[in-house]
């Protein structure tokens, strides 16, 4: 027990604030929109849920929406906007289209937003419910809590590589 | 409905119609695509039919038959009400090239993003295009992708996952 005691227990602590506040850049690209504008409406109101801001720049999110169908030339467009969010951040693929490339199979969508950057939570539909979104990000925020968003089970297992002298922490 | 635009246009343009008709009330030219440039400009210009609005330009891959492509012209005239389509079948060169058109841009400037999607989807070039590039793949896009023969399953993916994140 002891320092491993406190540091968990303050783990905890942060992960519960971070899954309330959790900040969204909307990626928004196709039919999808509709519902996600009901969701930030009065009547679902994501608001309850500590969500309700959007962030029209990358690097003031911590949760990237993936909302609609995504082209395989908007694949770099769509790599670049995560990789300039900082860290922790999650992603939730908004829709069948975000998440499986949905009723597409052609040349030019992607199978999937999966294919080019890591996604925590998939909402399917198309589009989907916005009861079946706010579950989502209930979904996700459980994940958080436990710790086991992508990003955090990485870090996770980078501080392990250290510990174990895999890694070296450089600068 | 445009009947007499297309009396008129068989009797304006000659020998460059290769056939008519008029399914489901619309009225179609089958034009000779070596002219295709004169024949729209003689629709457009003729005091009669006034056929001044380029609606839309297209293309139809008709795998297997000859000749395999056509080029679709939608024409309506802004003055009189009257609509024309206007088809040029043009055959893919034996040895595999792209097929080649007159471009509409000297008549219609609102041709110009047309005909570069038809370059871009069924690899029609358009001879006099000021600037005959892809619309909407990006450059890197090897094929054409409307054509019957591209296969659907193929992807050409400009980025993926790194494997450490798989
Ligand atoms: S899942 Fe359906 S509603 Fe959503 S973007 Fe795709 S097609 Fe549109």
């Amino acid at each position: 027990m002891g320092l491993e005691f406190y540091t968990s227990k303050l783990g905890d602590a942060v992960n519960w604030a971070r899954k309330y506040s959790l900040f969204q850049y909307p990626f928004v690209t196709a039919c999808c929109g509709m519902e996600f504008m009901a969701l930030w409406g009065p009547k679902y109101d994501v608001a309850r849920f500590g969500a309700e801001f959007p962030r029209f720049s990358p690097r003031q999110a911590d949760l990237l929406i993936i909302v609609g169908t995504i082209t395989e030339r908007q694949g770099p467009v769509l790599r670049r906007v995560y990789e300039q969010m900082c860290e922790p951040k999650w992603t939730v693929a908004f829709g069948v289209c975000a998440s499986t490339g949905g009723f597409y199979q052609n040349y030019s969508v992607m199978p999937g937003a999966d294919q080019c950057i890591p996604i925590d939570v998939y909402i399917p539909g198309c589009p989907p419910r916005p009861e079946q979104v706010l579950d989502a990000l209930q979904l996700l925020q459980d994940k958080i809590q436990k710790g086991e968003g992508y990003i955090q089970k990485r870090e996770r297992a980078e501080h392990e590589a250290v510990k174990a002298g895999k890694l070296k922490v450089v600068g | 409905m445009s009947a007499a635009a297309l009396e008129r246009a068989k009797q304006i343009l000659g020998t460059a119609v290769r056939s008519t008709h008029d399914k489901c009330g619309d009225e179609t030219l089958v034009v000779d695509a070596t002219t295709i440039r004169d024949t729209m400009k003689a629709l457009r210009d003729d005091s009669e039919l006034k056929m001044n609005f380029l609606v839309d330009l297209t293309c139809v891959d008709y795998l297997g038959n000859e000749p395999r492509f056509e080029v679709v012209y939608h024409l309506r005239s802004m003055t009189t009400g009257a609509r024309l389509r206007v088809k040029a079948p043009l055959a893919e060169p034996a040895d595999g090239s792209s097929p080649e058109i007159d471009s509409l841009v000297p008549l219609w400037r609102g041709a110009n993003w047309f005909e570069r999607e038809v370059f871009d989807m069924y690899g029609v070039k358009f001879r006099g295009h000021p600037d005959l590039r892809r619309i909407l793949m990006y450059p890197e896009f090897v094929g054409y992708p409307m054509r019957k023969d591209y296969p659907k399953e193929r992807r050409q993916p400009l980025v993926r996952r790194t494997p450490d994140e798989a």
